[in-house]
């Protein structure tokens, strides 16, 4: 069980992968994610679930520690030594009045494409904004392009669509006279703030999904918790989705960055090993 | 040979003490701590038993051990007829011998008790155990093999509850699927209690032999999430849910999200199912510092403040707002964590954690003092007006027990739990609200103990048996009609 199907370089850090992994597959929903293990050594690290089809599933993931650079470097027919879920709840959605707006940052276009996909499905106006530092870390921008009415881009530096942030591009989708029903945003924590501010005015319901430091992802051990309305909740078991105005994001982000020394020593120690 | 002793010879002997590790050099180390008995240890403590006719000391055990039978055969010398006898009932001796509170269970019921002496039951279960493993290995009770295969039931969760409706179902010749969320079996006794109490193989050998009767265990399967139980009573003759009482609960104080504050379940699975004492060799980190702070006195404290000591802290104290004659561990486990060196700090109740930095750097907390008693008979604290103490710390565990998961229950379609999200079911059948679907162990009475949850699933495993048999014949003789 859970072999490595099919994988794909989008960039230097940025990989997709397929993944046999029946359990997962077979009820799977869109805002839902897993957790994969690499080896019998190795942590449990959250993940999107991108996509699914028969048996398996879609991750997008990028390099950022010991476990992704990892992963990225195991290769099509090796297998995990886990792969476990769905966890979280599933993306509560509706056919709404108005457009609905998708705004994903970074790799954050992972966990929104099977939501916009399914809000489209739904019979929704989809306008979708991705951002990202420079065009070379854009992904994944065909499959939103197929499913989204309108697909707004904004990269750092200029070097794809707008010169700027997503927030940019999503207050002048607000200003619009035609009021989008609701927002989804998905991406680096300082982004969820920065929409959550931008928004805030326009009084559209805002949903974010959180990506906190999990270790059983399955309500057991607290890591994920976090304040929303001054209330600790657990990302795992009472998100991954929560209303974006309610969220102590600076809270949130500060636990992200307890294991960061660690994070960097299991890195050093993996390639002194591995090279 | 030994003989049975005459009466009077037999109780003139003392209970024999457990050998335990030096404390100085086992408070950095993970080895067990009790190294358990030796043989003439063994052969005499079982001759103190006197082998009562009515057996006191079987009423205090929720699983029912045969334990004068197992006894009689340690005086006989025929361990491997001990562990069948212990086997008969119980398919986790070595873990048992272990971690149950035997002084309020078996041994509180030994006659011997009322002189203050019972016979240590609990260190000869382990004893047969470990003398059996180490020399002849483990065998459960199997289903005759031309018995017929009676129906097929799913387990969710596989800790002790689910484990010991597991192996006695399937000696009752069923076939049975253990569904476990985590990538490893065992529940508590795997994440949560530490290798000086339970070394990891010796679970590992109890659960093999189960594996061995023909269970199946189904790693990696959130029921709930990965499949309903909704989906499984369609699948399955019956269910049995013992998934446990495994949330944390919080104190609900300022500063609880500081980093550097951990749940005992967060530092415990950290540390024991995902193997961060061996960072980075293995990939789960843990951050521990100088100074450890745990709140709360129960067993899960005294492991958290225990295992703190051994990752390398200088300093770990426990904090709990009663005295030590409340605290829920067991004397044995408070005993040996002041051997170790761990400091109590009682009649004191954190009400606050200063940080710097985004990380731990000190709690406040108010003092109390006892007051009249409350519902549960022990003393209430209340809080000593006007008197507070801060202590700086780097880390913070808290250990105040657990809360129900809700992932299982809301996939449970007419299965009742409670207002705290525990499942009502029966004590004595385990029977919830929905015909053939069982349930026992913590998600039922709430944080227990090993024993008890053993109790629950064996308990079910006799309900289960019933209600298929019962179905099962009906279904045949509406067919007959
Ligand atoms: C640190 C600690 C120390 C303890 N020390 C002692 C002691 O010394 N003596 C003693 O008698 N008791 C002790 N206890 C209490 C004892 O361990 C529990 O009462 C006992 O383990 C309960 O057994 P259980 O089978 O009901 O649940 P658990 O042991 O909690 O097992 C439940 C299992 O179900 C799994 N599960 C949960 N949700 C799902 C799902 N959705 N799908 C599939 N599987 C799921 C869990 O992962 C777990 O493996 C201790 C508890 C802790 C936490
Ligand atoms: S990751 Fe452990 S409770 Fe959410």
């Amino acid at each position: 069980m859970y072999v490595i199907k099919k994988k794909k370089q989008w960039s230097e850090k940025v990989f997709t992968c397929w993944i046999d992994a029946p359990w997962v597959a077979r009820s799977a929903s869109p805002g839902q994610f897993l957790v994969t293990i690499n080896s019998c050594k190795g942590e449990r690290i959250p993940m999107t679930i991108v996509d699914v089809d028969g048996d398996s599933i879609e991750l997008l993931f990028q390099v950022v520690g010991k476990s992704t650079l990892e992963l990225s470097r195991m290769n099509e027919g090796d297998s995990l030594y886990a792969v476990v879920g769905p966890l979280g709840n599933p993306s509560v959605l509706q056919k709404f009045d108005g457009p609905a707006v998708f705004v994903a940052g970074g790799i954050g276009v992972g966990p929104i494409y099977p939501i916009a996909k399914k809000a489209k499905e739904m019979g929704n106006k989809v306008i979708s904004i991705m951002g990202s530092r420079s065009e070379t870390l854009l992904v994944m921008t065909d499959q939103m392009r197929e499913i989204s009415d309108e697909l707004l881009i904004s990269t750092d530096d200029g070097s794809c669509g707008r010169k700027g942030f997503v927030t940019d591009l999503l207050r002048e989708v607000l200003e619009r006279d035609e009021k989008p029903s609701h927002i989804w945003a998905i991406g680096p924590a300082i982004m969820m703030k920065f929409v959550a501010l931008t928004a805030k005015p326009f009084n559209v319901p805002l949903t974010v999904s959180l990506n906190p430091i999990m270790v059983d992802a399955t309500g057991m051990c607290g890591v994920c918790r976090v304040y929303v309305n001054g209330e600790n909740k657990l990302a795992c078991v009472d998100g991954p989705e929560f209303d974006g105005y309610a969220v102590d994001y600076d809270g949130f982000m500060g636990r992200l960055t307890q294991y960061q020394e660690k994070e960097a020593v299991a890195l050093k120690h993996y390639m002194e090993l591995e090279g | 040979m030994a003989d049975m002793l005459p009466i009077k010879e037999r109780l003139k002997i003392k209970r024999h003490e457990m050998p335990t590790l030096d404390p100085e050099k086992r408070g950095k180390i993970f080895e067990e701590v009790p190294t358990g008995y030796t043989v003439e240890d063994a052969i005499s403590e079982a001759q103190r038993c006197l082998q009562c006719k009515v057996a006191t000391c079987m009423d205090g055990c929720p699983a029912q051990v045969r334990i004068p039978h197992f006894i009689e055969a340690i005086v006989a010398e025929d361990f491997e007829k001990a562990l069948e006898e212990l086997k008969v009932t119980n398919a986790l001796p070595a873990v048992c011998g272990r971690v149950c509170p035997q002084e309020t269970q078996c041994e509180n019921t030994c006659v011997l008790e009322k002189q203050k002496r019972p016979v240590a039951i609990g260190r000869l279960e382990r004893f047969v155990a470990d003398w059996n493993r180490n020399n002849v290995g483990h065998k459960l009770p199997v289903c005759a093999p031309e018995g017929e295969i009676k129906g097929k039931v799913a387990i969710v969760g596989a800790g002790p509850a689910g484990i010991a409706c597991a192996a006695d179902l399937s000696k009752a010749c069923y076939d049975v699927t253990v569904f476990e969320a985590l990538h490893k079996v065992g529940g508590v006794l795997r994440y949560g209690i530490p290798d000086f109490r339970l070394p990891k193989d010796i679970l590992d050998s109890e659960i093999d032999a189960i594996k061995e009767t023909g269970v199946k265990f189904v790693t990696n399967v959130v029921v709930g999430n990965s499949i309903t139980v909704d989906e499984l009573a369609l699948e399955y003759d019956a269910v049995f849910i013992g998934n446990g009482a495994g949330g944390p609960r919080m104190l609900g104080i300022p500063g609880e999200n500081l980093n550097g504050v951990y749940s005992a379940s967060e530092f415990l699975v950290r540390v024991n199912l995902m193997g961060a004492r061996n960072f980075p060799d293995f990939d789960t980190p843990v951050n521990f510092g100088r100074k450890v702070v745990v709140f709360g006195a129960g067993n899960v404290a005294m492991d958290a403040v225990r295992t703190a000591l051994r990752l390398g802290a200088d300093e770990a104290t426990i904090v709990y707002r009663r005295t030590k004659n409340e605290a829920p561990a067991r004397d044995e486990e408070i005993m040996h964590a002041e051997e170790e060196g761990v400091k109590f700090h009682f009649l004191a109740s954190p009400v606050k954690i200063n940080g710097k930095n985004g990380r731990v750097a000190s709690i406040i907390c108010q003092l109390m003092k006892l007051g009249e008693p409350d519902s549960s008979g022990r003393a209430r604290p209340v809080p000593d007006e006007g008197k507070t103490m801060e202590i700086e710390v780097d880390t913070v565990i808290v250990a105040i027990g657990q809360q129900a998961n809700p992932i299982v229950a809301k996939s449970a379609t007419g299965v009742r739990t409670d207002k705290r999200g525990y499942f009502v079911a029966s004590l004595e059948t385990g029977q919830t609200t929905r015909e053939g679907v069982f349930a026992g162990g913590d998600i039922v009475t709430g944080a227990a103990t090993v024993i008890e949850a053993v109790g629950a699933g064996k308990n079910a495993a006799q309900a289960i048996d019933r209600f298929i048999r019962s179905k099962k014949l009906s279904v045949a003789e509406e067919a007959n009609k």
